[in-house]
């Protein structure tokens, strides 16, 4: 008999090149997820040393950092010139460096760019059980497919595409088990936001973190990458849920998925990684689905999350004093004083998009909130920006495109955009966003920047009444 | 990766405390494509000032950088290892480093050592006028007034460093593994790979 183990173990061992005495071991890597910001001196160090990559066919490339996100084509189907020098040669080192080493790459103007992680699952690429990595802290949104993915640095994506391995220390495991059913107007996103309230943005740090329970079987696959995607601000390398028939029904017939027989080998597979019943896992954490509000933070950490019918806390109203220091510094910076109702906050901006929420059930949310009204005579900037090239297609088909710019809120091509300040998609200083990305540090949306996440409804929601709003009133 | 055995020559005695990444090497350098160059933007801030440590004719190209606790902080790009290497150091002497920075610098070739504070002083006194000498061989930092310290490092750290060896070439002494592994995966899970 086998000791009963937890997926993260079963994904773990499965990926053991060699055990070191001291408790490391080499890793195997079976998908390396490349994009222009990590990469460039990466390569540069291959090039350097005279070293090629190990396993091109295991590497897909796509630009989506520095993509500005308004058109990248002029009439005549020319590509237009990128205005910040910076970005341009960032840009112009994947293109080159890509072909040159023999990986797959998605062109910037190809109808499959987009986000790295929306467009891992959505290609097929992402596969359950898999090990993935990219150079990008919001990797570990693959587990939402029941991936063991998390990010790396520089020199660990030189030594993957060199050796197609890592060196690694195995991690802590965690389990956060939500159950029952989330009320109306509660997403996953809501969902993830107040996990994170809950564990605080270190809660898991030296864990990988298993989602389950009824609450997270119930979500789609867009929702579950919603939830996976920001293990990373509850402090985890890593989350995971486990994959099950809404995943195999999600992957079944993408363009890099197993096909005929081997989609049933794959599927009897992936169905042996569950949890063992009698498995343990050093931290187990239970929320009840019933306690989950529509959430919004309110400062400048992910787990400053209240729900949309609270008020800004004060900062005396934490336990820890080093809490107490970091509350009211987050304050002077959003400009908020203690006790103001979150529904009273008026916000100026509007943002939908990023790897957490640019997925189509998301853009469809937003949209249902969003039809038959307008955007808020306050509200300066509102984008939405799909994650893929072919999310925005599949909201053009469903008309989603037109619900949004009636409503006058711009529709924008694939990439990170306002997600972080690199590229032209900013909030200027002072302004708040109402946002769906997954980080509210001081400065991700550009200097001074004040941003609130939400999800996509409560986004929409916000646009419509220029504030904070509580997506449950506009529902009715 | 340069072997690193004996470092001598002038310290910067910068001395401060929670020097964080964003100090080292602010974010709009991760806007490059080479690591190289990155020196050009190594402690940006400070050297705005004309009468910057880093730029004066005594410490220009100094290879040892003498700090205060927690140097590191803050975000974990690894261009602040970059920077540094870039500026010409190849030991930093401080009470303590964050994790992530300790790493990124050995995985770059430069020496993180750890001294106590009274030891920190004394250096910094020193480094005001005369060489410092750092041995990673028998771990100790000596000057020219009979100072000696001893320092603790990970042996495993301190072999890579000595032999230049970098993660990638000891990983490839495990390249045998890797294709066993890479043979028994096709066999086992052949439609791990990506279908065509
Ligand atoms: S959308 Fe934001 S979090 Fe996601 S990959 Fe892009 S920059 Fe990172």
């Amino acid at each position: 008999m086998t000791r009963p183990r937890t997926l993260y173990e079963k994904i773990w061992d499965a990926h053991v090149v060699e055990q070191r005495p001291d408790g490391t071991a080499l890793i195997f890597i079976d998908r390396h997820l490349v994009h222009e910001v990590t990469s460039p001196q990466a390569f540069a160090g291959l090039r350097a040393t005279g070293r090629t990559v190990r396993r091109p066919d295991l590497t897909l490339a796509v630009p989506d950092h520095n993509v500005p996100t308004t058109a990248r084509l002029d009439a005549a189907g020319n590509k237009l010139p990128i205005a910040d020098p910076e970005s341009a040669a960032q840009l112009a080192a994947l293109e080159r460096n890509a072909p040159e080493f023999g990986i797959r790459y998605i062109d910037a103007v190809a109808p499959e760019q987009g986000i790295v992680h929306v467009v891992g699952p959505e290609q097929g690429f992402s596969l359950p059980g898999t090990t993935i990595v990219c150079g990008d802290s919001h990797t570990a949104c693959h587990g939402g497919i029941g991936a063991l993915a998390f990010g790396i640095g520089t020199s660990e994506v030189e030594h993957v595409l060199a050796t197609q391995t890592l060196l690694l220390q195995p991690s802590k495991t965690m389990e956060v088990r939500v159950e029952g059913e989330v009320g109306p107007g509660v997403s996953a996103k809501d969902i993830i936001l107040h996990i994170t309230g809950v564990i605080g943005a270190a809660g898991g740090t030296g864990h990988v973190i298993e989602y389950t329970g009824s609450a997270i079987r119930a979500l789609s696959i867009e929702g579950r990458l919603t939830v996976s995607n920001m293990a990373i601000e509850g402090g985890a390398r890593a989350g995971l849920i486990a994959p099950d028939e809404t995943t195999f029904d999600y992957i079944k017939g993408r363009p890099y998925a197993p096909k005929g027989a081997d989609w049933n080998a794959a599927i009897a597979y992936w169905k042996s990684l569950a949890t063992d019943p009698g498995a343990t896992y050093d931290k187990v954490v239970i929320i009840d689905a019933a306690d989950i509000a529509p959430s919004v933070t309110w400062g400048t950490s992910p787990e400053d999350v209240v729900p949309i019918t609270g008020v800004v806390p004060a900062p005396d109203s934490f336990a820890d004093p080093s809490k107490q220091t970091a509350a009211a510094k987050s304050l002077a910076y959003m400009g908020l004083e203690p006790g103001t109702r979150m529904q009273d906050v008026a916000i100026e901006n509007i943002f939908i998009g990023s790897c957490t929420n640019s997925r189509i059930e998301d853009l469809r949310a937003a949209a249902a909130v969003i039809k038959g009204r307008h955007k808020a005579d306050n509200v300066r900037w509102a984008i939405v920006v799909p994650g893929s090239g072919l999310v925005k297609a599949q909201a053009e088909a469903e008309g989603l495109d037109r619900i949004f710019t009636d409503a006058g809120l711009e529709w924008r091509e694939p990439g990170c955009s306002a997600c972080l300040a690199m590229n032209p998609d900013k909030v200027p200083a002072g302004e708040r966003c109402a946002s769906t990305s997954n980080r509210n540090f001081v400065g991700r949306q550009g200097p001074g920047a004040r941003t609130h996440l939400v999800s996509p409804a409560m986004a929409a929601a916000a646009a419509v009444t220029g504030k904070l709003t509580d997506v449950r009133e506009l529902m009715a | 990766m340069t072997p690193l055995d004996k470092v001598e020559g002038r310290a910067i005695p910068f001395g401060l405390k929670n020097v964080d990444t964003d100090v080292i090497i602010p974010a709009h350098w991760l806007k490059t494509t080479t690591r190289e160059g990155m020196g050009r933007g190594a402690f940006e801030a400070i050297r705005k000032d004309p009468e910057n440590l880093f730029d004066s004719a005594e410490y220009k190209g100094a290879p040892i950088l003498i700090a205060g606790d927690n140097f590191g902080c803050g975000s974990s790009r690894e261009h602040a290892a970059w920077a540094l290497g870039d500026l010409g150091i190849r030991v930093v002497i401080a009470p303590s480093y964050s994790d992530i920075f300790s790493g990124n610098a050995v995985k770059n070739g430069i020496l993180p050592v750890v001294l106590p504070q009274t030891a920190i002083d004394r250096l910094m006194e020193v480094a005001a006028t005369d060489p410092v000498f750092v041995d990673l061989e028998h771990q100790t930092v000596t000057t020219q007034f009979q100072d000696r310290f001893t320092f603790e490092i990970d042996p495993f750290r301190k072999m890579c460093l000595l032999e230049g060896l970098d993660e990638i070439s000891l990983t490839e002494k495990s390249d045998s593994a890797i294709d066993a592994y890479e043979k028994q995966l096709d066999a086992d899970r052949p439609w791990m790979r990506p279908a065509a």
